[in-house]
């Protein structure tokens, strides 16, 4: 490669000899004329001035300008096609105190990255975006970009852009400034040298806002592309002039403090916060050892059947138990069915699915109807009523039909009938300790009077059960009772 | 202290515990609750949590957090993580490590919320664009989906790439008892990471190589961390496959399932083993390789129409008959159908 001698000084804040480029490495891969070449002067002094070049970080996403880590003598994190102000997220949210750009064309801001950029704005986030707004696509050959003017001709509107075809214009800048977060807004021109020294002053500004923390700033900059326009480079800062500023007007359209308002977040060690701490509560039932069981409860949302499976679930743990615990799960929709399989087991437990449940507590008649067929041969059916459907008869399992919803009105909430379900189920298996099961509740529900009525309804259903064998009232597969 | 806790909750604990101090994600079911959980741990333990416009721009911003070298994460399930397949490709490109949880469900499309597991193919064999690879992990229990969560952290760290979290809406929504333990945790220095300081200030975070030769090289630096990957990380468990004559193989809450079978057919008679890749990529093929040839007969059980039995067959490379099972649409295979399978397979045997 041929010598050269530096005759320009240029900015510190670019690399003296651009060595990350493979040829040329005196000079930018821009065309003569372009305004990427300006707009970098620009922030590369503003950067300079405000002694920021040491704690910069420059964000390049797909563009002509995806080369801009070529020249800047910062930290350079090139990002995909539009997705600049989200990688600007990522980085800034991590480096709360630098300096971090966003450099992004129109193709890359306004069409692909449209999404990223108004939710990067609208959080406020505490970057500065540097949009170039050239009406075309440079890198790819002059394809349509979302600011191509009605009329303005590109290899993908050869006719022009028709608005009925494309629609309009997008106007960044006015769009972006009908949002709550954003601290200054501005759209500059790089037209002729009073609109330059203008542009100069926008780029300062909104790196100094960024630097003291204000907030969201961005720096829309009218830019001439003279090859793709096919102009010479004094025609094409005339047209930025002419053709562009009069649908792209100029001005400030944010500039002002915005009160964020603060939510303070209490700060915990890791341990508080996952909940790592053992309570008293939390610790094994020292006397009780349950008993292996497989068990499924089944019944409407809403009728607490999930949390009757996490109840039984921790009671094993804390009765030295294997367990497991699983949900059907579906979308959060009203009166849908829901059922949760929970295995009691002394070893390493296999499958946590339970095809044939020991005992199946069923709280509505669908659920008795779908899960009783599936019953392990001489496996127990707790059933939420006092009889079972004319229709329905169970030969291979025991059935104990209890009200449990009505005695939960009865006790005064039908929330209950999960809890009068447990004790029976307790009562009759003798699986697990029915003091366990306070203990659990105890752990969940913290209302002393909440508490109370539990315990009740967990007497209740032991006390039913505890009447239904004396009187003899449990169906037998084989019709007896007993 | 045993705690019951939620698989997706688990993956949030281990993720605090093993350093993350940074997620963006996006809701989706059933992976909604690592977003929920991240939402309120890591904000309290000082921590970052965004709550991203898309699944797009949160890869993108888990792509400029793992540029500054703090240890980040996401998770989704399987139609979100088809909108950060761009993000993960971008990322293994520029050599960023992070940790992505897929808690897959029912598709392709909308699909349903229910398990399955043909997120295989988008995880495991790419997905995105161009030479690269995931490193992905299967937890089948609450316990590992904290511990392999911990463990994907160091390997991305280590191997400076994504890892996949590969798991379903049941590891996702079951809950078991785990045990946790804060300990201290030491990242590796990141001397690459962009943070703006003087000291990284050269530093630059890229995937673009526009000379056919520079990317060639760089490509090839990625196979040859690909091909350490290989030699150093694959995991499995197996049971009961010493003196096993069909051989069962199953990830997930499928190798749940298909332990029980072996049981079933042990109590029977029929002498089944199961082999559980704990790493899909690496896939471990050597081990199966091995065990398989003791074996007369290999049956793979996949909630998917087929996409893990391709490695295995690869691996075991027409040495012993491979056979499939599959359960898809949120169903579940159970023990019985398995069982089934299996004396059908050791029939075909006799």
């Amino acid at each position: 490669m041929a010598e050269y001698e530096i005759i320009h000084e240029k900015s510190p804040v670019f690399y003296e000899r651009y060595e990350r480029k493979n040829e040329l490495q005196h000079q930018t891969h821009y065309c003569p004329g372009c305004g990427h070449g300006v707009a970098h002067k620009l922030i590369a002094e503003a950067i300079e001035e405000l002694g920021l070049q040491e704690r910069t970080i420059f964000v390049s996403p797909v563009g002509c300008s995806v080369f801009a880590y070529y020249y800047f003598n910062v930290g350079n994190i090139q990002a995909a096609h539009g997705r600049a102000p989200a990688a600007a997220t990522g980085i800034k949210r991590a480096c709360p105190d630098k300096i971090v750009i966003s450099y992004q064309g129109d193709g890359d801001l306004a069409a692909i990255g449209t999404a990223e950029i108004v939710h990067a704005a609208n959080r406020g986030e505490k970057i500065t975006v540097f949009f170039i707004n050239n009406a075309i696509y440079g890198m790819t050959g002059g394809q349509m970009a979302p600011t191509t003017m009605v009329g303005q001709a590109s290899t993908t509107s050869p006719w022009g852009r028709r608005p009925a075809n494309e629609g309009f214009p997008l106007h960044v800048s006015e769009m972006l400034a009908t949002l709550e977060a954003p601290v200054y807004i501005e759209r500059v021109a790089l037209s002729d040298n009073k609109n330059i020294m203008k542009a100069r002053k926008a780029v300062r500004k909104a790196l100094e806002l960024q630097r003291d923390g204000a907030g969201f700033s961005l720096v829309e900059i009218l830019s001439p592309c003279p090859t793709i326009w096919k102009k010479d480079p004094v025609e094409a800062r005339k047209w930025v002039a002419e053709k562009m500023i009069p649908v792209f007007p100029l001005g400030v359209f944010r500039d002002r403090k915005v009160e964020i308002p603060r939510i303070d977040v209490p700060q915990k060690t890791v341990a508080e916060a996952l909940e790592l701490c053992e309570t008293p509560g939390q610790r094994l039932a020292p006397h009780h050892h349950g008993k292996p069981c497989t068990i499924k409860v089944a019944g409407f949302g809403g009728q607490g059947v999930l949390l009757m499976g996490i109840v039984l679930a921790e009671m094993g743990m804390r009765e030295g138990l294997e367990v497991s615990w699983l949900p059907s799960y579906g979308p959060e929709m009203r009166s849908g069915s829901a059922h949760c399989h929970v295995c009691l087991a002394k070893e390493r437990i296999g499958s946590p699915l339970v095809a044939h449940p020991e005992v199946l507590v069923a709280m509505n008649e669908q659920s008795l109807r779908k899960f009783a067929p599936t019953v392990a041969p001489g496996g127990l059916i707790l059933y939420n009523r006092d009889s079972l459907p004319p229709d329905f008869a169970v030969s291979h399992a025991r059935v104990m039909c209890l009200p449990a919803s009505e005695i939960a009105d009865k006790l005064g909430s039908a929330k209950v009938a999960n809890v009068i379900m447990l004790g029976a189920l307790l009562e009759e298996t003798e699986c697990m300790s029915p003091e366990t099961a306070m203990t659990v509740i105890g752990q969940m529900v913290r209302k002393p009077e909440l508490l109370k009525l539990n315990g009740e309804a967990l007497h209740a259903g032991r006390v039913f059960v505890d009447h239904q064998v004396r009187v003899g009232a449990v169906s037998q597969p084989d019709g007896f009772a007993y | 202290m045993r705690q019951l806790c939620k698989g997706n909750v688990a993956v949030v604990k281990g993720a605090v515990l093993a350093g993350c101090r940074a997620y963006y994600g996006y809701p989706i079911t059933p992976a909604s609750e690592i977003a929920e959980y991240a939402a309120l741990y890591i904000p309290e333990v000082g921590g970052t949590f965004v709550q991203a416009e898309s699944e797009v721009a949160s890869i993108n911003m888990v792509y400029g957090a793992a540029s500054t070298g703090v240890r980040v994460m996401t998770a989704s399930s399987g139609p979100g993580l088809s909108l950060m397949q761009e993000g993960i490709s971008y990322l293994c490109g520029s050599e960023l490590p992070c940790v992505i949880v897929d808690v897959v469900r029912g598709g392709p499309g909308l699909g349903n919320i229910a398990p399955e597991q043909s997120d295989y193919f988008a995880m495991v064999k790419g997905g995105g664009h161009g030479n690269y690879h995931n490193l992905v992990l299967a937890p089948a229990s609450v316990q590992e989906m904290a511990d392999l969560t911990m463990l994907a952290f160091d390997l991305a760290d280590r191997y400076r790439n994504p890892v996949i979290v590969l798991t379903d809406g049941f590891v996702g929504q079951m809950m078991e008892p785990i045990e946790l333990q804060v300990s201290e945790v030491n990242p590796p220095e990141k001397p690459w990471a962009v943070k703006g300081t003087p000291e990284t200030q050269n530093n630059l975070i890229s995937s673009i190589y526009l000379e056919p030769d520079d990317l060639e090289k760089h490509e090839r630096k990625l196979e040859q961390k690909y091909k350490l990957a290989q030699m150093l990380e694959t995991r499995l468990e197996t049971y009961m496959t010493d003196d096993a004559e069909i051989l069962l193989v199953g990830y997930g809450i499928v190798s749940r399932v298909l332990r029980s079978a072996v049981d079933e057919a042990r109590a029977q008679g029929l002498r089944a083993g199961l082999l559980r890749p704990i790493t899909l990529w690496p896939f471990p093929s050597k081990a199966l390789a091995e065990t398989a040839a003791r074996c007369k007969t290999v049956l793979t059980v996949e909630m998917s129409t087929g996409q893990m039995v391709e490695d295995v067959r690869l691996a075991i490379n027409g040495k012993v008959p491979v056979e499939l099972y599959s359960r898809i649409g949120g169903n579940v295979p159970s023990v019985e159908e398995v069982h089934a399978r299996m004396l059908e397979c050791a029939g075909a045997e006799v």
